[in-house]
């Protein structure tokens, strides 16, 4: 602990205090999150190494990150409302604020100027310059008589400096534009499913889908075309069948593509759901050893890789596209939190939180290519998101 | 490593605050039980329990709750809620464990 905190103060040191000092990209590094340590490892993905770390984060349970355009700010979103601006570079932070009593994520706008945070308590969402952290816009949750206020899920970022967002106990989804920053213009699309628990934007930045807790099916809204309204697709794919409890959410960040297939986790079931996104009619299952909590396809769309909630938290199944077969079941380690490919895909981190390490495995030959040590890893972010929708 | 040191200080002393529950829990069982409170009911309660998707479950937020009905929700769930029963997990014994460390103040699991 205390050689790591004179390490960085050396490191610090050294950037700040000498002008010869090597200049370096930010293209190929990341963040993994220590959860209960509060703290940040900064990681080199080229030489699968940390190079530093950052503490002082605060709760970060629930820990999500979405980087500055450039990829040098990194800005996390703690669960007790912290948000701080991380220069990955000077291994510092930057600005911190605590914008929330409870927070579950953010997004960051397609010009990078807004940053957004989805809050529990107070349930909404407020908007704050990606540069000094100075709010913008507080934009409640109210629904019903308007007393009330509901947990803001699924934030994500949409063309022309529009966030969309689903409201968990309304059952509403809202997109806000946010043209001008401090007067938002809000869309409210109601009566769109019981309980959205998670959302994803897909990589066009065209489609927003909210997963729906209450209600086996998913809820589409087209933002090229916000007047045709929500529409539910993948409805009662569980039919007849009696959902089991769920131990874990399951996330619908990123977006499982390969070709015309997206691949989405089935809440309750030990299934992967498979649908056309020409048509949007599911086309076909895929058995798993668990409830996925994150369905991921590696960036070429070749495999997806999946991991469970509890009791299946110690493996990771990867599923091939075009046979839509499970080819490999891996064990990285208990309570695997979560999987992060580098850019184009070689590699595949990912975080198993009791085992206190993040292992990272070639996705070709699957062989372990390094084993990192952290302190109850859980989310695991590189700066490629900043080029991304919906990261 | 001051982290390891807290919780297990807060294990020791919800063994001495336990025996009044006459709980039979062995050292380890409730160091288990400790990380499954913290890391997995805390994945929608917040690792703090001060809540998230779930309310929270802080001793002051669970103040007038009568025990027995926290330990069926924690053991079968909460009909048209995300809460699910961790029967598959837990004893009646680890229930009423939970149930009487969470009613008097969760023990650090940091």
């Amino acid at each position: 602990m205390r050689a790591r905190t004179v390490a960085i103060a050396a490191a610090l040191l050294l950037s700040v205090g000498c002008a010869q000092h090597e200049p370096r990209g930010s293209g190929d590094l990341g963040v993994i999150v220590e959860r209960s340590a509060g703290r940040l490892q900064v990681v080199d993905t080229t030489r699968q190494t940390s190079i530093g770390a950052i503490g002082g984060l605060g709760d970060l349970s629930h820990a999500s990150v979405v980087y500055s355009r450039d990829g040098r700010y990194a800005y996390v979103f703690g669960r007790d409302g912290g948000l701080t601006k991380v220069d990955l570079l000077r291994l510092r932070i930057e600005r911190r604020i605590v914008q929330s009593g409870n927070s579950i994520g953010g997004a960051i706008s397609q010009d990078g100027k807004l940053v957004a945070a989805a809050n529990y308590t107070p349930g909404g969402v407020r908007v704050f310059d990606a540069d000094t952290l100075e709010m913008l816009a507080d934009i409640p949750a109210t629904y019903g008589d308007g007393g009330q206020r509901a947990k803001v899920v699924g934030l994500e970022d949409a063309a022309g400096s529009r966030f969309a967002f689903s409201l968990f106990e309304a059952g509403e989804i809202w997109v806000a534009d946010l043209s001008v920053p401090r007067a938002p213009k809000i869309q409210k699309f109601r009566n769109i499913g019981r309980q959205p628990y998670d959302a994803l934007i897909t990589l066009d930045g065209r489609y927003y889908l909210a997963g729906l807790f209450g209600e086996d099916g998913v809820a589409m809204l087209d933002l090229w075309h916000p007047e045709r309204g929500v529409r539910r697709v993948l409805d009662g794919y569980g039919r007849g069948e009696q959902p089991l409890p769920v131990f874990k959410m399951p996330h619908l960040e990123g977006w499982a593509m390969a070709g015309h297939l997206a691949f989405l986790p089935a809440v309750g079931r030990h299934e992967v759901l498979v649908v056309d996104t020409t048509t949007w009619l599911e086309a076909g299952r895929i058995q798993v050893a668990g409830q996925p909590v994150f369905v991921m396809a590696q960036p070429d769309g070749r495999k997806i890789w999946v991991n469970f909630a509890l009791p299946d938290n110690d493996k990771v199944q990867v599923i091939d596209t075009e046979t839509r077969q499970v080819v490999r079941t891996l064990s990285p380690g208990k309570a695997v939190l979560h999987m992060e490919f580098t850019a184009r895909g070689e590699t595949v981190w990912i975080s198993a939180r009791d085992d206190n390490r993040v292992t990272v495995y070639d996705t070709a030959t699957f062989e372990q290519k390094a084993v990192l040590a952290a302190e109850q890893p859980s989310g695991i972010f590189f700066t490629v998101r900043a080029l991304r929708f919906g990261f | 490593m001051r982290g390891r040191r807290v919780l297990w200080s807060g294990v020791a002393l919800a063994c001495v605050l336990g025996t009044a529950f006459a709980d039979e829990l062995a050292p380890a069982r409730q160091a288990e039980l400790v990380r499954l409170v913290r890391q997995d009911c805390g994945s929608c309660h917040g690792l703090t329990l001060k809540g998230g998707l779930g309310p929270p479950l802080v001793a002051a937020a669970l103040g007038d709750k009568p025990a027995e009905s926290l330990k069926y929700t924690i053991l079968y769930g909460r009909r048209g809620t995300p809460m699910p029963g961790w029967r598959p997990f837990l004893t009646d014994a680890d229930a009423e464990w939970i149930t009487a460390r969470l009613l008097e103040g969760f023990p650090d699991a940091r």
